[in-house]
């Protein structure tokens, strides 16, 4: 019975003294990761319009079906033109008939302000985030029309899908506070500072 | 306010510089001057969901955790735990999609350990810690009731069968390997290897590519009969919490008093995680004598095969530095140069178009490459380490009176306090 006793007095005691260094190791990870890299500040996964080359990856490797990646429309920048290179079709006739349009779910929507100008908005419920529109607009406009993640569609997965395949590294995490970069916005700030 | 945050205003300052000049280059047209009044719309910028939610998400789990240990150890109630868990698939399965979770936690903690520009989020930080803290004191809790990847498979375990005890830990040593992987991948800055092969992130949000649905499916079907299949041949989580829990303070105790040795409990645990009663009885000179000369042959294999895991890990250096997408661009662009020309191949497309030699990315190449040679050795002598501690575990005898969850494979979820006959 008392060898009995002591040698649970000493499982106990080894038992102890693992717990104590698996905690400290615990709790030894946290602490040094906290004070290496954690500055409080929580992030978003964001695209920065100035590094991507459109390759319509967006469209089809977010997880969920229906990308959370929709184009922008940076109205600032625009040129209003009457042939914008992100509504129709390089060579079509500007007629607004769905075969000259650029978008392949009609999402850009064109109205007329005044001569010779012309207002283009996208349609977020349409959009999916193919950026062939970008490419137009980059190609042979101002690039008023580029791409963003949308927050109230984005699930702010751990690794963003699309991050891992975007060919030109432009998605990457941004500040919560400014979870949006969007073109216009940069010239804004120019202007105020 | 510049002299407050000065590095953030020196940010501002250059992105509008360097955005500037990009956007003269850009803008063809001037923007024009209306006269019928219009009124330019400005985009809309939906905001994401409020951080202070994610704060919130960590109180709930600690709640949960709390509740949890309460009802396996003191209160002793599956139903209790059940439900628990039910709330928990709900909450962190379906409202929260998924994500973020303990398991994929892994990975932030690794890739901040050995990338300091890396900057972990609070939350993934305490949900990667608090659960292995519960389960150095209170055992696997965290599977029970708080882990939505647990709950669902363990909701549909409808008829297990029992798996021999080789098949089980052979099976068993999968997660170690995952786990070792994973890590290597994620301190790398390679890949989340863990959240990419998620099986139910897909269900949970009723959403996702085929991959990951088909996969979900597949582990739930099977689940109907190797209770939790993911939990036990998958979840690298699952191999951390219970090295944790080997050595709890407090267990989930199958009896409230006296063992009669029933049998019913181990017939209830789907997991075969309840160990048998092991007499200690007279055992001949010749087979102890044969089971101490294992045991030092094990113990002298610890190291070899330490060695051995790591020189194997070091030298497929070459092989698992291509999930990387630099090493492997590279290698693409060096094996293959005629890709170049190749209009199709949007990778190799956007790096000539970024601008960088060829040379920068051949450096970037080789120096994650050289970070594989090392984490190789790092991986396979984990792997060779934990291969050996688990064959000499194989030998050693620990006697037993009553019928005993095996503190490390047992996930607390009560079935077996349940069907004890023992009144208390």
């Amino acid at each position: 019975m008392e060898q009995e006793d002591k040698g649970k007095s000493r499982r106990n005691f080894i038992n102890n003294g693992v717990r104590l260094t698996l905690g400290l190791a615990v709790v030894g990870t946290g602490a040094f990761t906290l004070k290496r890299s954690a500055n409080g500040k929580d992030y978003v996964w964001q695209i920065d319009p100035f590094k991507c080359t459109q390759c319509g990856r967006c469209a089809t490797e977010c997880v969920k079906a229906d990308s959370a990646v929709k184009c922008v429309h940076a109205y600032d920048l625009c040129g209003y033109c009457d042939l914008c290179g992100g509504y129709f079709k390089p060579g079509a006739k500007l007629q607004t008939g769905a075969e000259n349009q650029l978008c392949p779910t009609a999402a850009i929507q064109r109205r007329f302000i005044e001569e010779p100008y012309f207002e283009y908005i996208i349609d977020e419920e349409l959009c999916i985030g193919c950026a062939k529109c970008v490419k137009g607009c980059s190609a042979f406009g101002n690039g008023s029309l580029h791409l963003q993640i949308r927050h109230d569609l984005c699930l702010n997965c751990n690794q963003c899908a699309i991050s891992v395949s975007c060919p030109s590294e432009a998605i990457s995490r941004v500040e919560v506070d400014k979870p949006y970069m969007i073109k216009g916005d940069f010239i804004n700030e120019e202007e105020e500072g | 306010m510049f002299k407050r945050i000065p590095s953030f205003a020196l940010v501002i300052l250059l992105m509008s510089l360097l955005t500037s000049n990009l956007v003269q280059a850009q803008q063809r047209f001037p923007k024009p001057e209306f006269d019928t009044g219009y009124v330019q719309p400005s985009p809309t910028q939906p905001e994401p969901r409020a951080m202070a939610m994610e704060y919130f998400d960590v109180f709930v789990l600690f709640l949960v955790l709390s509740l949890a240990s309460w009802l396996a150890i003191r209160k002793r109630s599956r139903r209790g735990l059940l439900w628990l868990s039910i709330f928990s698939l709900i909450y962190f399965g379906f409202y929260r999609d998924g994500c973020i979770c303990s398991i994929g936690a892994i990975q932030n903690v690794a890739l901040s350990i050995f990338d300091p520009t890396y900057a972990i989020s609070i939350t993934a930080l305490l949900f990667f810690i608090m659960p292995l803290l519960f389960a150095l004191f209170f055992g696997r809790v965290f599977c029970a009731s708080a882990c939505p990847l647990g709950a669902i498979q363990d909701l549909i375990v409808i008829n297990p069968i029992s798996i021999p005890s080789w098949v089980r830990k052979t099976l068993g040593f999968i997660p170690v390997i995952y786990l070792g992987i994973s890590v290597l991948l994620a301190a790398t800055g390679s890949d989340f290897l863990i959240c990419r092969y998620d099986p139910f992130v897909g269900i949970f949000r009723m959403d996702g590519p085929f991959l990951m649905i088909f996969l979900g499916i597949t582990f739930l079907l099977l689940g109907m009969f190797y209770a939790r299949p993911y939990c036990r041949v998958f979840c690298p989580y699952g191999v951390l919490l219970s090295w944790m829990s080997r050595f709890s303070k407090w267990h989930l105790s199958i009896t409230p008093s006296e063992c009669i040795k029933c049998k019913l409990c181990k017939d209830s645990c789907p997991f075969d995680a309840i160990e048998v009663p092991v007499e200690q009885t007279y055992r001949a000179p010749e087979v102890s004598r044969k089971n101490l000369r294992r045991f030092i042959m094990y113990i002298v294999l610890i190291p070899v095969l330490t060695i051995l895991g790591g020189w194997i890990g070091t030298k497929s250096h070459v092989f698992l530095s291509r999930v990387h997408p630099n090493v492997y661009l590279a290698e693409l662009m060096i094996s293959q140069p005629e890709l170049r020309a190749d209009e199709e191949n949007l990778d190799i497309q956007a790096f000539l178009e970024s601008g960088d030699t060829f040379e920068q990315l051949v450096d970037e190449a080789t120096v994650i490459r050289e970070k594989f040679r090392k984490g190789g050795w790092y991986l396979g002598g984990f792997i060779g380490l934990a291969l050996g501690i688990t064959l000499m575990n194989q030998v050693v005898f620990r006697r037993r009176e009553d019928y005993e969850p095996h503190k490390g494979d047992c996930f607390s979820c009560g079935r077996c306090m349940d069907y004890c006959p023992v009144e208390k």
